[in-house]
C-alpha cells in the first residue's frame, strides 16, 4: 500500500556566482587594505628626569637651532638645511684631525634647539639631515670594516660601530620667541 | 588538392572556470589577512611630510598613533589639535594616554611600544613639543616621526 517514495532528482546547486560572491568580498578587502606600512623617523626621548648634564667641551658640541622665521643657525651662523648633513658628517668624523672638533665621534654631541614657532617640516627636515649624516658615517665604516652596509650588518657588528659612532643629538627645550 | 584544406571546427572550446571561485576565494583570503581594519576615523587634517632616513614599523599592534593638525571641521577653527583615538584631546592628556597604551600591552614587548606622531606640515613646533613633554612625562620614549619617502635629491 505504502506508496514508494519517488527518488528526487539530484539536483546540483549551480556555484556559477560564487566566484561572483567572491569577487565581491574580494573588492571589499581590496579598497579597505593598507598596504603602505608605517614608516617615520625615529627618536628616542631623554627621560623626564633629567641628571644635571655634565659640562662638555666647547669643541665637542655642534649647536643647531633653528628660530621661528624657519632660519638655521649653525654655531652661531647662519646656514643652510642642504650643507647642514656635510657640516655634521665633518664635525662628526673630524678627518683632518682639527684640535676645534672632537678628538673621536664618541665624544661628539649635535645639540638641536628650536623654537615653539618653528615649522614641523623644517624641523624635521633638520633632523632627517642630522641623522643621514650619521648613517652616511655608519655606512662609511661598515663598508671599510665589513665591506657591506650597515642595514645588512648582523647585531653584534651594528653595536660595534654604533658604540664606535653613537647617535647623540640632544634636543635642547625650545625657546619661545613666537609672540603667542 | 582542396582535401588538404579540411575545415576542422573552428569554435573554441568553453573554458572551464569550475576553479575560478578557488582562485578568487585564494585571493580573498589573501587580503583578509593583511587587512588592518582602521579603528578610528581621522577628524584632523594630517599631511604628512617627506623625508630620506626613515625606518619601517613593525609590530602594528604595538603603535599608538597621535595625530596633530587643523581640524577637518571648520567650525572647529584652524588652530591644530591632537586626535588620539577617536577624540581629541589636550596636550597634557596625551601623558594619560599613553600611559594607558602601555599599559595595555602584553608587559614582554612593552619596551617595543612606539608612539606614531602623524603631525602636519604646517603645524608649529609649540603642540608637538607639548606633546613631547607629555610621552617624555609618560616614560613613553620610543617615538617615530611619520614620514612619507622622498628621493635623494
Amino acid at each position: 500500500m505504502l506508496k514508494k517514495r519517488k527518488e528526487r532528482p539530484q539536483n546540483s546547486i549551480n556555484a556559477g556566482s560564487m566566484a561572483d560572491i567572491a569577487f565581491l568580498l574580494l573588492l571589499f578587502f581590496l579598497v579597505s587594505t593598507t598596504i603602505l606600512s608605517d614608516q617615520g623617523i625615529t627618536v628616542k626621548l631623554p627621560p623626564w628626569e633629567i641628571t644635571p648634564p655634565r659640562p662638555i667641551p666647547e669643541k665637542n658640541v655642534l649647536t643647531v637651532k633653528v628660530n621661528a622665521a624657519n632660519e638655521l643657525l649653525v654655531e652661531g651662523e647662519p646656514a643652510s638645511v642642504s650643507a647642514l648633513k656635510e657640516r655634521a658628517k665633518e664635525f662628526i668624523s673630524n678627518p683632518k684631525g682639527s684640535p676645534e672638533l672632537p678628538t673621536r665621534p664618541k665624544n661628539a654631541v649635535i645639540s638641536l634647539q628650536n623654537d615653539r614657532g618653528t615649522n614641523y617640516e623644517t624641523y624635521l627636515h633638520v633632523y632627517n639631515e642630522l641623522k643621514a649624516a650619521y648613517n652616511e658615517l655608519w655606512n662609511q665604516r661598515s663598508h671599510r670594516l665589513h665591506g657591506k652596509a650597515f642595514a645588512d650588518l648582523g647585531k653584534a657588528a651594528k653595536k660595534e660601530i654604533l658604540q664606535e659612532i653613537p647617535l647623540v643629538i640632544s634636543e635642547a627645550d625650545p625657546t619661545d620667541y613666537s609672540g603667542d | 588538392m582542396a582535401k588538404f584544406i579540411k575545415k576542422r571546427g573552428r569554435t573554441s572550446p568553453a573554458i572551464n572556470t569550475s576553479a575560478l571561485p578557488d582562485i578568487i576565494f585564494m585571493l580573498l583570503f589573501f587580503f583578509m589577512v593583511v587587512t588592518v581594519l582602521r579603528k578610528s576615523s581621522l577628524k584632523v587634517r594630517t599631511e604628512i611630510p617627506r623625508a630620506t632616513e626613515l625606518v619601517k614599523l613593525r609590530h602594528k599592534s604595538l603603535i599608538q598613533h597621535i595625530h596633530i593638525g587643523a581640524p577637518i571641521d571648520k567650525e572647529r577653527g584652524n588652530a591644530p589639535v591632537i586626535q588620539i583615538n577617536d577624540a581629541f584631546v589636550r596636550p597634557d592628556a596625551v601623558e594619560t594616554a599613553a600611559r594607558m597604551f602601555r599599559q595595555n600591552a602584553p608587559e614582554l614587548q612593552r619596551g617595543l611600544v612606539t608612539t606614531s606622531l602623524k603631525v602636519d606640515k604646517k603645524v608649529d613646533m609649540g603642540i608637538v613639543s607639548d606633546v613631547k613633554i607629555s610621552l617624555r612625562k609618560a616614560s613613553q620614549l620610543r617615538i617615530s616621526y611619520a614620514a612619507l619617502p622622498r628621493d635623494n635629491e
